[in-house]
């Protein structure tokens, strides 16, 4: 039984939208952070993403645990990481490139096994009720939050104090930053990055788990329209910042409900371009923060893709 | 980090036309990608193998959907016919170091301005019918992605994932169109524009069962190929695409250069659409939406960027593609094996690009071997 709420469903759509929707983006965007940091690029986390909602739905499947499910599609996504990270350690080869042929090969095989985990259900993931106190139960369902968005805040702050606090954080800055003086300075750059792309590839895998075993709690071959790669280009707006990808995730999220939340009021009208409000925002998003002739502001020197 | 290092190539390692280089580096740029081709080949036959499948059964279906026949020849010839124009939409732009891999939004929306177009133009003589949708699709496309080219140049905003946002927000805007403002209300099951008027239609070239489009692409190809190596605005962008920086002290029009070529790319993947529309579909609807954009990105870099070589490329993903019927029903495998056979050529390719330079050291003096 629902309250008639009238327009003020929307914005309380949205809200429950957003919560649900960001925290992909979120996992995804600390992830590729780190890696962006270390100086290379990973285009391959959507293919990543695809695969980790796979692998976490077969996970939960066969094991009945849901958090099992996300630690098989987190370590899925550490190999992708890894494959990546390591090809693009042989010299004259390209990471966006790869990238790109990991996006395609990632859904393939995704897609590949995939096909008899369409049918069964897999124990989901469980929520906690914040708006239990409420007797709207609008309001209950859009305060339904997944235990992995708070780890998500959580690892945000942990990487911001990272960066920022510890020997760690600052040696793949450095790297990211000027491969010659961390090589001056006595430490290897190729394990740093393929750590980090690893590292990627393991948040990218967890949030494809969060697709499957969440929200929208399925597997079947749509399950990622983009997301991956739409938090690549989220990175670059939040300035590379933990704090700021958070933030830009939230943005995301809410944009990405829009659609949904007035087709739960009624509007239908038009709404393939709502649907496709998440992709122009992150392309006006890009072209108010680049700049033509200078790197962007905050961007490890080391990056191919501010230069 | 020296100027020198700062003037490099946007993109750094991607594979360069090889033109004026050393024999031994023309002999490379042809063993290396077979080398990759087999090697991509035996691993794929490994996974196979891993799954419990035959890869001899495997390799011999494929030869056998794909190319050992006639009818199986025709067949690939039609599905190579749009991935030749989504692959020159990769390749134009590559020539001057830029990654666009966003054509599949440039196709879908050639081919719903085709079929406005040509809903539009009902009764009018075939020719300025074909005509009108052909320059409506290249004029989207072209508009679409040299929207990118522009984003890329006046902003610098980059193009591999602008490319990809914009080919999401093509992708929302057919269907917005198909299911909204341009559907027949006739089409219930499947929301579609209007049929086109059947003299609109592009049929098979005499003799076979294969449609024009696969000349169209085929003439694509090769003229792009002879206005890169044999034209002065072909010089210009290979200048430009090898050290942008340097092109631009020279008084090359570098700005120009991008937005035409990435309208080109746009015009060729717009094209593509079109054909789709006029030879296949008969009408703009979702069945566009059939991954050729990025089917065409592999076959660009199999292709090394070289619009010459897009031809066998695209032969041998689209045999591939059409044999993928076959394979799935005689053994069993999921429609996904194409793609997981197009991902480990594709990764397969990049990481052989590792190999140029050191495979025939003996062969003559290399360019550029460090990174």
């Amino acid at each position: 039984m629902s309250a008639d709420l009238g327009l003020w469903a929307v914005p309380l759509a949205v809200l429950g939208g957003m919560l649900r929707v960001s925290t992909p983006f979120l996992f995804v965007s600390l992830g590729e952070c780190v890696t962006e940091k270390s100086g290379r690029i990973n285009l391959g986390l959507e293919g990543t993403l695809v695969f980790g909602a796979m692998a976490g739905y077969g996970g939960s499947l066969i094991t009945g645990s849901p958090w099992l499910g996300v630690l098989v599609a987190g370590l899925a996504g550490v190999l992708f990481g890894l494959m990546h990270g390591l090809l693009c350690s042989l010299p004259r080869v390209n990471d966006i490139a790869v990238g790109i042929a990991m996006m395609l090969l990632g859904t393939g095989v995704a897609f590949f096994f995939g096909k008899p985990l369409i049918q069964p259900a897999a124990p989901m993931l469980p929520a906690i009720p914040f708006g239990a106190w409420s007797s709207l139960p609008q309001l209950r369902s859009a305060l339904e939050v997944s235990p992995l968005f708070l780890i998500g805040i959580v690892v945000a702050a942990l990487l911001a104090f990272m960066f920022k606090r510890t020997r760690l954080g600052l040696v793949i800055r450095m790297v990211g930053d000027s491969a010659d003086a961390a090589r001056a300075m006595g430490y290897s750059i190729l394990p740093v990055r393929i750590g980090a792309t690893a590292f990627g590839g393991f948040m990218a895998g967890v949030a494809g788990a969060y697709l499957s075993l969440y929200y929208p709690g399925s597997w079947n071959e749509h399950i990622s329209s983009g997301q991956g790669l739409i938090a690549v280009a989220l990175v670059i707006f939040a300035r590379w910042n933990p704090f700021a990808c958070f933030g830009a995730a939230l943005l995301f999220g809410g944009a990405g409900a829009l659609g949904p939340a007035l087709q739960s009021v009624g509007v239908t009208e038009g709404y393939y371009l709502f649907y496709a409000a998440p992709y122009v925002l992150t392309l006006v998003i890009l072209f108010f923060t680049s700049s033509r002739n200078r790197a962007l502001e905050g961007a490890p020197r080391e990056l191919s893709i501010t230069k | 980090m020296s100027e020198i290092q700062q003037a490099a190539p946007i993109i750094r390692g991607l594979p360069r036309p090889l033109i004026g280089e050393t024999a031994g580096r023309r002999l490379e740029a042809v063993l290396i990608p077979i080398l990759a081709l087999i090697a991509g080949l035996g691993l794929f036959g490994v996974f196979i193998a891993l799954v419990g499948k035959s890869p001899e059964d495997f390799y011999y279906l494929v030869y056998r959907g794909g190319f050992g026949t006639w009818f199986s020849l025709q067949n690939t010839m039609t599905r190579t016919a749009p991935l030749l124009l989504t692959a020159l939409c990769v390749a134009l732009p590559a020539q001057l170091g830029l990654v666009v891999i966003g054509g599949e939004g440039a196709f879908v929306l050639g081919g719903l301005a085709a079929a406005a177009v040509g809903t539009w133009l009902a009764g009018a003589p075939a020719a300025v019918g074909i005509i009108a949708m052909a320059l409506a699709g290249m004029a989207l496309g072209g508009l679409w992605i040299g929207i990118v080219g522009a984003l890329r140049h006046y902003r610098g905003v980059n193009e591999t994932i602008s490319s990809l946002l914009m080919a999401y927000i093509a992708i929302a805007l057919m269907q917005h169109f198909v299911e909204g403002p341009l559907r027949d209300p006739a089409s219930l099951n499947k929301p579609s524009t209007t049929p086109l008027p059947t003299a609109f239609r592009v049929g098979d070239m005499p003799g076979m069962d294969v449609h024009w489009g696969f000349a169209i692409g085929v003439l694509a190809c090769l003229v792009a190929g002879f206005v890169l190596s044999r034209t002065t605005f072909g010089f210009a962008a290979r200048i430009a695409g090898g050290n942008a920086r340097a092109a631009a002290v020279q008084g090359l029009p570098v700005g120009r250069l991008i937005l035409a070529f990435t309208a080109a790319a746009g015009a060729a993947a717009g094209l593509a659409g079109m054909i789709d529309v006029a030879a296949v579909q008969g009408s703009a609807n979702a069945s566009l939406i059939a991954g050729y954009g990025y089917t065409g990105i592999l076959i660009a870099f199999l292709a090394r960027q070289n619009p010459i070589a897009i031809i066998p490329m695209a032969l041998l993903i689209g045999g591939i593609e059409a044999a993928g019927g076959l394979v799935q029903r005689r053994m069993d495998l999921p429609d996904a094996t194409v793609l997981v056979l197009q991902g480990i050529l594709f990764v397969a390719i990049l990481v052989s690009e590792t190999l140029s330079g050191r495979l025939l050291p003996a062969l003559g003096p290399t360019r550029g071997g460090a990174k």
